[in-house]
C-alpha cells in the first residue's frame, strides 16, 4: 500500500469537493447547527422556566448525551454527500476508467476515496463539538457547578462512535454505487442509515438507554463489526475488473 | 512492443474477443477496426490489464499481462484514452492533468513542464483555467489525449478517439496522432472510421470478435479481390476481349465504356503479356493503371462474411 498515490487519489476529491457548495454548506451547517442549536434550546428553556437551573447533572445528562448523538448522527449522513459523488458520481461521469489505468492498486484508489469522505465531516464535527462543548460549559457550570464537557461518554461519542458511523457509511456508499445509475439514489439509499439513529436518539429522550459510556461502547462494537464485514465486501466489490464488467 | 497469442476473453456464455494473435511493433500506429461488439474495446482493457483474459497469452514490452507483478508495470508505460473521455468536468484542465501526473508519481517541475507543452500543443494553454466541463467535445478530447500522455508512456491506447467529433477537431486528433508517431510512440487505434485507419495506421486488424485479417492498408486492400488491372482503350472489341482472356489468368471485365479492368495473380509478369495481346489485336492503349478493392470494400466483406 503507497499512502502517497491514496493521497493524491484523496486531494483529487477534495479539490472536487470545493467546487461542490452545497456539500460544503451542509458539511459545516449540520454539525454548526448541533453546536449553537442545542445550547441555544437549553438557554431558551432555561430562560423560560427558571427552575430548570436548579436541575442536577444526574437529570441533566440524558438530555446532554441525546443532544450529543446528533453529532453522530450527523457523522452517518454527512459522507454519504461526498462519498456518492466520489464514486458514483466518477462511475457516472466515467472517470473511473482512465483512473484505474494509472500503476495505483484497487486498494490505494478505495483508501484516497474513503479517506476523502470521511475528513471533511469528521473535521467539521469535531470542530463544532469543541464549540458545542464550549457553549454547554458556558451555559451550565452556573447551575451544575462544574464543567459537564468533556466527559468520557462524549469522548466516546465524538472520537470513537461517529467516525465508525462514518465509515459504515462510506462502505455502505461503495456497495450502493457499484448498483446504482445515479447519485441520488445512492444519498436516498444511504439515509436509510438515519433512521436506526433516530431510534437511538429517540430511546436517549424518554430514558429507555442513557447513552452512557458502557451503552456507547457496546455500540461502537455493532459498528465496528459492521464496519468489518463492510469492508470485506466493499474491498471485494471495489476491484478493476468488477467496476468495468459488472458494476452498472 | 505488444505480442498477443490466442488471446481470448469470455463473458459467461458469450465470447467477447476469440483466438487473437497479432504483433504490433515499436514505433508503429496500430488500427484495430471492427464493428460494435467486435471485441475492440475488451481487447484495449485487457492489454491495459483492466480486465482479466480468458485464455492466451499476452506481452506489453517485456511484460505479461497474465502475471500480477507485470501488470502494474504495464499501467506505468501505457496511456489510455477511453472511448469516453472521462475527464473530471469540475477542476481545470491543468488540474486534470496535474492530478494525472501525481498518479503516476511524475515529479513537479516535469509534470508543469508536460502540462504546459501539451496544453499548448493542442492548443488548450489559454484556457487551461477553465472548467473541462465547460469544453466542446474535441477540447475534452484533446485533453484526454494529453492526459494520457503527462507520464510519457511508450503506448499510447485509444478507443475511438475522433468518434463524435466535427471533421476540424477530428483532424487535429488526427494530425496529432501523427506528431506523436514521429515520437516513436506505439500507438494502438480502436476506430470505427476506415477513412483515419487508412491514413494514419501502419498496419489494419480487423476483428469481429475473431481476427479477420491484418496488414497494412495496401495488403488489405489487395487482398479481398485480388489484383486487378484497369486498361483504357481507344475502342473495346470482343477480339481485344477474347485477346486478353487468352493470356491472362483471371477475369476480364469491360467496366466504363472503353476500360478493362483484368485481374492478375502476378501483374509484373503477366502484364507486358496481355498488353502485347491486346495489342496485336488490333486495341489502342491509352492508360494501364492497377485497381485495388477499397478499404471499405474489404471491411464490408469480411464483416458480412462471417
Amino acid at each position: 500500500m503507497d499512502f502517497q498515490n491514496a493521497w493524491a487519489v484523496a486531494s483529487k476529491d477534495f479539490e472536487t469537493f470545493k467546487t461542490r457548495k452545497g456539500i460544503i454548506y451542509a458539511t459545516i451547517a449540520f454539525p454548526l447547527g448541533i453546536a449553537l442549536g442545542f445550547p441555544g434550546i437549553l438557554a431558551a428553556i432555561a430562560y423560560a422556566y427558571p427552575s430548570t437551573t436548579s436541575a442536577t447533572a444526574a437529570s441533566f445528562s440524558p438530555f446532554l448525551n441525546a443532544f450529543s448523538f446528533w453529532f453522530v448522527i450527523g457523522a452517518a449522513t454527512l459522507p454519504s454527500g461526498i462519498a456518492s459523488y466520489s464514486i458514483a458520481g466518477e462511475k457516472i461521469q466515467k472517470s473511473l476508467e482512465p483512473l484505474l489505468a494509472t500503476p495505483m492498486t484497487d486498494s490505494e484508489i478505495l483508501l484516497g476515496k474513503c479517506v476523502a469522505s470521511f475528513v471533511p465531516p469528521i473535521a467539521s464535527i469535531w470542530l463544532s463539538s469543541v464549540l458545542y462543548m464550549v457553549l454547554m460549559d458556558a451555559l451550565t457550570r452556573p447551575w451544575l457547578r462544574f464543567l459537564y464537557y468533556p466527559n468520557w461518554s462524549f469522548g466516546a461519542m465524538v472520537l470513537l462512535l461517529a467516525p465508525l458511523a462514518s465509515i459504515l457509511t462510506i462502505e455502505l456508499t461503495v456497495l450502493l454505487s457499484a448498483r446504482a445509475n445515479d447519485i441520488r439514489s445512492v444519498q436516498q439509499f444511504t439515509g436509510i442509515l438515519f433512521f436506526p439513529f433516530i431510534v437511538i436518539y429517540v430511546m436517549t429522550e424518554i430514558g429507555v438507554i442513557q447513552l452512557d459510556v458502557i451503552d456507547l461502547l457496546i455500540l461502537s462494537g455493532i459498528f465496528l463489526a459492521a464496519d468489518i464485514l463492510l469492508f470485506y465486501l466493499s474491498t471485494a466489490t471495489f476491484k478493476r475488473e468488477e467496476i468495468l464488467t459488472k458494476w452498472k | 512492443m505488444i505480442e498477443t497469442k490466442n488471446l481470448s476473453r469470455k463473458f459467461g456464455s458469450l465470447t467477447a474477443v476469440d483466438d487473437l494473435t497479432i504483433r504490433v511493433d515499436d514505433g508503429e500506429v496500430f488500427g484495430f477496426l471492427g464493428p460494435n461488439g467486435a471485441g475492440k474495446t475488451t481487447t484495449i482493457r485487457m492489454l491495459a490489464c483492466l480486465i482479466s483474459k480468458t485464455s492466451g497469452t499476452a506481452k506489453v514490452g517485456d511484460y505479461d499481462i497474465g502475471n500480477s507483478a507485470d501488470q502494474q508495470k504495464i499501467r506505468r508505460i501505457i496511456g489510455l484514452v477511453p472511448d469516453n473521455v472521462g475527464l473530471y468536468e469540475e477542476l481545470t484542465a491543468y488540474k486534470n492533468l496535474d492530478f494525472y501526473g501525481r498518479y503516476y508519481k511524475v515529479d513537479e517541475h516535469k509534470r508543469r513542464e508536460r502540462i504546459e507543452y501539451f496544453l499548448k500543443l493542442l492548443g488548450l494553454w489559454e484556457k487551461r483555467d477553465l472548467a473541462a466541463g465547460t469544453f466542446s467535445k474535441g477540447m475534452k478530447q484533446k485533453l484526454a489525449i494529453a492526459r494520457a500522455l503527462v507520464h510519457d508512456p511508450e503506448v499510447l491506447f485509444m478507443d475511438e478517439p475522433t468518434a463524435s467529433l466535427d471533421p476540424e477537431a477530428s483532424k487535429t486528433v488526427r494530425d496529432f496522432i501523427l506528431d506523436l508517431k514521429k515520437e516513436k510512440k506505439t500507438i494502438f487505434l480502436n476506430t470505427h472510421n476506415l477513412d483515419e485507419a487508412q491514413r494514419i495506421c501502419d498496419r489494419i486488424a480487423i476483428l469481429n470478435t475473431k481476427l479477420m485479417a491484418i496488414g497494412t492498408p495496401a495488403e488489405l486492400e489487395r487482398s479481398a479481390s485480388g489484383r486487378k488491372i484497369v486498361v483504357q482503350l481507344e475502342r473495346v472489341s470482343d477480339a481485344i476481349i477474347s485477346a486478353a482472356k487468352g493470356v491472362g489468368t483471371g477475369d476480364v471485365d469491360v467496366v466504363e465504356g472503353n476500360a478493362l479492368v483484368i485481374t492478375v495473380s502476378n501483374p509484373e509478369k503477366e502484364n507486358p503479356d496481355i498488353l502485347s495481346a491486346i495489342l496485336a489485336a488490333g486495341g489502342r492503349v491509352q492508360f494501364v493503371t492497377e485497381a485495388s478493392s477499397t478499404l471499405e470494400e474489404v471491411y464490408l466483406k469480411l464483416v458480412r462474411s462471417q
